[in-house]
């Protein structure tokens, strides 16, 4: 059975034809190459393949492509301008040690930005709660939780300097 | 000046790491990104016994599923292809199985799922013969083999130590403890799992995209692999993508790798086989579980007097490098403190559970569980403070230890001080609060296991002053593009970001041992050091004629050279290497350089100094034990490391972290659970890796003794921080409760065992 979607992908509007039982990894990976999604267990264990789906991160790997209908998809590949400038969150997670294989990385970005999004004063014990899904085996977690809360700072620095 | 005491501008900096920027942009290519025209799905079939001859096998429904391309059982393996330290695993079985874990067929087909759907397809026939699972028991001599053609499940291994005289040593000791430890299996859990993909040229030359430690070695493998396969004189290149973690599960060759291989060959076409979560971890190598016996003896001063150990590993299967980790647990056994008579026997046993490999620490963290819980006994015997008592024994410079390590630089006590300074260890008045502490040696200036410990470097220049350095050195994430781009950049007075490392490719990078030993920051930072050191003498030379200058004193910085005092004789370096190729007689500004430290190999007596230099470290942390539910909570944990000198602070605190936190799910949660051989949990949900919520507070003094040998005086830190973890843990849940857990990992299950015999209950 196949299907056509229409969804809001990174501010584009795409439709595409699917089949419907493709999750939504499966879709932006292998159908369109989008492979800054990581899948590292197939099973919403481990969190590397955390997208945003109206505000919401979700396992990618577990989630139907047929249910981003009519809905607005964020993926890191979206973060960065389109003058290359990183987005805050991408910044302080390379400025502050807060990747090593990079493997979770993008999952792990996904994630701070729905909780920010959320929560622009979230504290260590609400990245804690938020990145609780999201599994790292390099870091030991605290750079992450530095680059996380060092992002929150830049981003108030940059709004400050659009208002400005 | 010399590197170690001049003034520094890019080394010890906290320099982002270079590829971070890729990677946060989900632009990096792991193996699991990759596809090639043409490419065809591998998937891997495993025994459904532990222990079982296979009677049959029919592959003719998968072989006719629209979309096969080849399926392959253990007929089609060359008798001569084999894996391992003493190669006695094909990649695909015949005959016999032997665990859970071994490869029956294989198969390629156009898609993933229709590679799945064929192996379903394939009918096994099975006789199932008993199984021994425990390695103690596998040495009983009425032991059923796991290997009918060996006289015994026992390694022939040379694990058989005696330094000085342990006997008398003991008979004169004032104080003895004794005690049996146990310590179980773990995995990696990279988060990009293994994979390959294979593909050959029309004239059969292999080229192959892999995830692997050991580039030079792999190729090696690979040449042999296909010489079994009757390609004689045929080329190998290996690639490696961006490496989504390693800690030595990537230091052997697998059967993945060999089996798309042959079945790129077989199909003509590319073969990718990438595992998904269960093979990865029931199909990727573990730490060795060890059965631990240890006697230890100290005098009335507190001296240790002697150390006597035994241990059975449990090999598994198969022999991979697990079976040497004995060489390394002889460090920290024959020179984790003083101590001059030292005995240590170690027996690898096959077992029908799966086989072990390397993992981050290579046996010493084993080794110092059971040293450093035994140290505490000790101590508390001889009633003698537990901090006091390390330092009667500690390490120090010009020591050389039973076995023969020099020990050169040495921070030991400044660790154990910062431990101390930082985790207030005598403020536990609350109930159940404790603290415990534990130290490390560790290899940190390379690790002669082999006959070469080299590592190779090329360096070349280009017209606008950047550098590439082609390394053999591998980095998998713990950040050796930077350590050896702020090397070079110190040393040509350029910036970090203007040196490009390129380590992904063996058709452009030199030859290396490997990244593993903790010894790519000491040994290809040097090779690339000296590299540099040699371009740097080519600039000289050269700019000494622009410049009207002598050589020697033109000195590197921010991009120019320059004799110093003299604003007029300066010159961007950029400038000055366009002028070297625009110029009649042309020069260029290349060097090779291949490093191989002045270290020994062990050699049949197992003697010797293995590394140049020697990492210490102490690990204190204090926890909190419910009683009601045995649960150990981390409340705060220091690690202190002497590093020689810190390259990069940043990167250094993220591998210190890392360890640590590694370490403590060793210690506390981490267990790869067997019934009779089979894997129970293979995935995240029933492995217990620590995740954000678990996340602890970890202080990292750093010491810096800036050894005479490393490059700017570093030594190497990728391993130590997970390996007295666990001793510290069971240290510090015995000073809370009084109760000493002997058997990794300490469980809320033990725990609340040990607190109820503890009361008598």
């Amino acid at each position: 059975m196949t299907t056509k979607i229409a969804f809001i992908l990174n501010g584009d509007r795409i439709s595409y034809e699917i089949k419907d039982h493709w999750t939504l990894s499966h879709l932006l990976r292998e159908e369109m190459g989008l492979i800054g999604t990581k899948e590292g267990c197939g099973n919403g264990e481990c969190g590397a393949c955390t997208v945003i789906v109206d505000k919401l991160a979700v396992n990618s790997c577990l989630y139907l492509a047929i249910d981003i209908d009519d809905t607005i998809v964020e993926t890191i590949e979206g973060l960065a301008s389109t003058d290359g400038t990183l987005h805050p969150l991408q910044q302080s997670f390379v400025d502050n040690g807060g990747i090593q294989c990079g493997f979770c990385s993008p999952g792990m970005i996904m994630s701070s930005k729905a909780l920010l999004d959320e929560n622009p004063d979230a504290d260590r014990e609400e990245i804690k709660h938020a990145l609780a899904g999201n599994i790292c085996r390099c870091t030991g977690y605290i750079q992450i939780f530095e680059s996380v809360e060092a992002a929150k700072e830049l981003a108030v620095e940059n709004k400050g300097g659009e208002n400005g | 000046m010399d590197n170690q005491n001049r003034e520094l501008s890019v080394v010890g900096k906290p320099i982002p790491k270079l590829d971070a920027a890729q990677k946060a942009m989900g632009r990096a290519e792991y193996i699991q990104d990759i596809k090639l025209p043409g490419m065809l799905y591998g998937k891997i079939l495993y025994s459904k016994f532990a222990n079982a001859n296979i009677i049959k096998i029919d592959t003719s429904k998968a072989k006719a599923l629209d979309g096969v391309h080849a399926v392959l059982t253990g007929e089609d393996i060359p008798k001569k292809m084999k894996m391992g330290f003493i190669k006695d695993n094909p990649p695909i079985k015949k005959d016999r199985v032997s665990s859970f874990r071994d490869e029956v067929a294989a198969v390629a087909a156009t898609s993933l799922d229709i590679a799945k759907k064929a192996l379903d397809l394939i009918e096994i026939e099975y006789e199932e013969l008993k199984g021994i699972f425990d390695p103690e028991k596998a040495m009983e001599k009425d032991s059923p083999l796991v290997h009918a053609h060996l006289k015994s499940n026992v390694l022939k291994m040379p694990w058989n130590i005696h330094y000085g005289d342990v006997e008398k040593a003991e008979k004169e000791s004032d104080f003895v403890v004794e005690d049996r430890f146990t310590t179980t299996w773990v995995t990696h859990c990279c988060m990009g799992t293994s994979g390959a993909i294979a593909l050959f040229d029309a004239s059969d030359n292999l080229t192959i995209h892999t995830n692997t430690q050991i580039p030079s070695l792999a190729q090696k493998d690979f040449l042999e692999s296909l010489k079994a396969m009757g390609l004689e004189n045929k080329r190998v290149r290996v690639i490696k993508p961006i490496i989504g973690g390693g800690f030595g599960s990537k230091l052997d060759t697998y059967a993945y790798e060999h089996i798309s291989i042959l079945l790129a060959h077989k199909c003509k076409k590319p073969v990718k086989i990438v595992f998904d979560r269960v093979e990865e971890f029931t199909a990727t190598s573990t730490r060795q579980p060890t059965v631990i016996y240890i006697k230890q003896g100290c005098d009335k001063n507190g001296k240790l007097t002697f150390r006597d150990m035994k241990m059975v590993l449990d090999n598994g299967a198969h022999t991979s490098w697990g079976a040497t980790t004995p060489s390394v647990m002889l460090m920290p056994i024959s020179s984790l403190y003083r101590v001059e008579n030292v005995k240590y026997n170690a027996k690898c046993v096959y077992t029908n559970n799966t086989y072990s490999q390397a993992m981050r620490g290579y046996g010493n963290p084993q080794a110092t569980f059971a040293i450093e819980s035994s140290m505490d006994m000790l101590a508390e015997k001889a009633g003698i403070d537990r901090i006091e008592f390390r330092k009667i024994n500690k390490n120090q410079s010009g020591d050389e230890t039973p076995q023969g390590l020099k020990i050169t630089s040495c921070g030991l006590e400044e660790c154990i001080d910062a431990v101390k300074k930082e985790l207030k260890f005598d403020n536990n008045n609350e109930k159940g609060v404790g603290t415990g502490i534990a130290s490390l040696i560790h290899v940190g200036g390379g690790a002669r296991i082999y006959g070469s410990d080299g590592c190779g470097a090329i360096l070349k220049m280009d017209d606008y002053g950047k550098v590439d350095i082609f390394t053999g050195g591998t980095d998998m994430g713990q950040g050796l593009d930077n350590i050896t781009a702020q090397i070079v950049a110190e040393e040509l007075g350029l910036l970090a970001e203007d040196i490009n490392v390129v380590h992904s490719d063996s058709d452009v990078c030199p030859w290396d041992v490997g990244a593993h030993a903790s010894r790519s920051t000491f040994v290809a930072g040097n090779a690339a050091l000296g590299a540099a050191k040699k371009v740097k003498k080519k600039i000289q030379e050269f700019a000494s004629k622009i410049l009207d200058a002598p050589a020697k004193e033109l000195e590197f910085k921010d991009r120019n050279v320059f004799l110093p005092g003299d604003p007029e004789k300066s010159i961007p370096i950029g400038k000055l290497l366009r002028k070297a190729h625009f110029s009649p007689n042309g020069t260029m500004l290349m060097a090779e350089n291949f490093y191989d430290p002045d270290n020994r190999n062990m050699g049949k007596e197992l003697k010797g100094n293995m590394s140049m230099t020697y990492s210490f470290g102490a690990h204190g942390v204090k926890v909190k034990v419910d009683e009601e539910t045995g649960k150990v909570e981390v409340l705060e944990y220091v690690a202190a490391h002497d590093v020689g000198r810190a390259i990069n602070p940043l990167l250094l605190e993220g591998q210190v972290y890392g360890g640590v936190v590694m370490g403590l799910g060793y210690a506390l949660t981490e267990e790869v659970m067997h019934k009779d051989g089979k894997n129970m949990n293979a995935n995240f949900r029933d492995y217990k890796l620590f995740t954000a919520k678990d996340a602890v507070k970890i202080k990292a003094p750093v010491i810096e003794t800036i050894d005479k040998d490393g490059p700017f005086g570093a030594k190497g830190i990728g391993e130590p921080g997970c390996v007295p973890t666990a001793p510290a843990v069971a240290n510090a849940v015995y000073d809370a409760v009084g109760v000493r857990i002997k058997d990794l990992p300490i469980t809320p299950e033990k725990v609340l065992a040990a607190l109820k015999e503890k009361k008598g209950e």
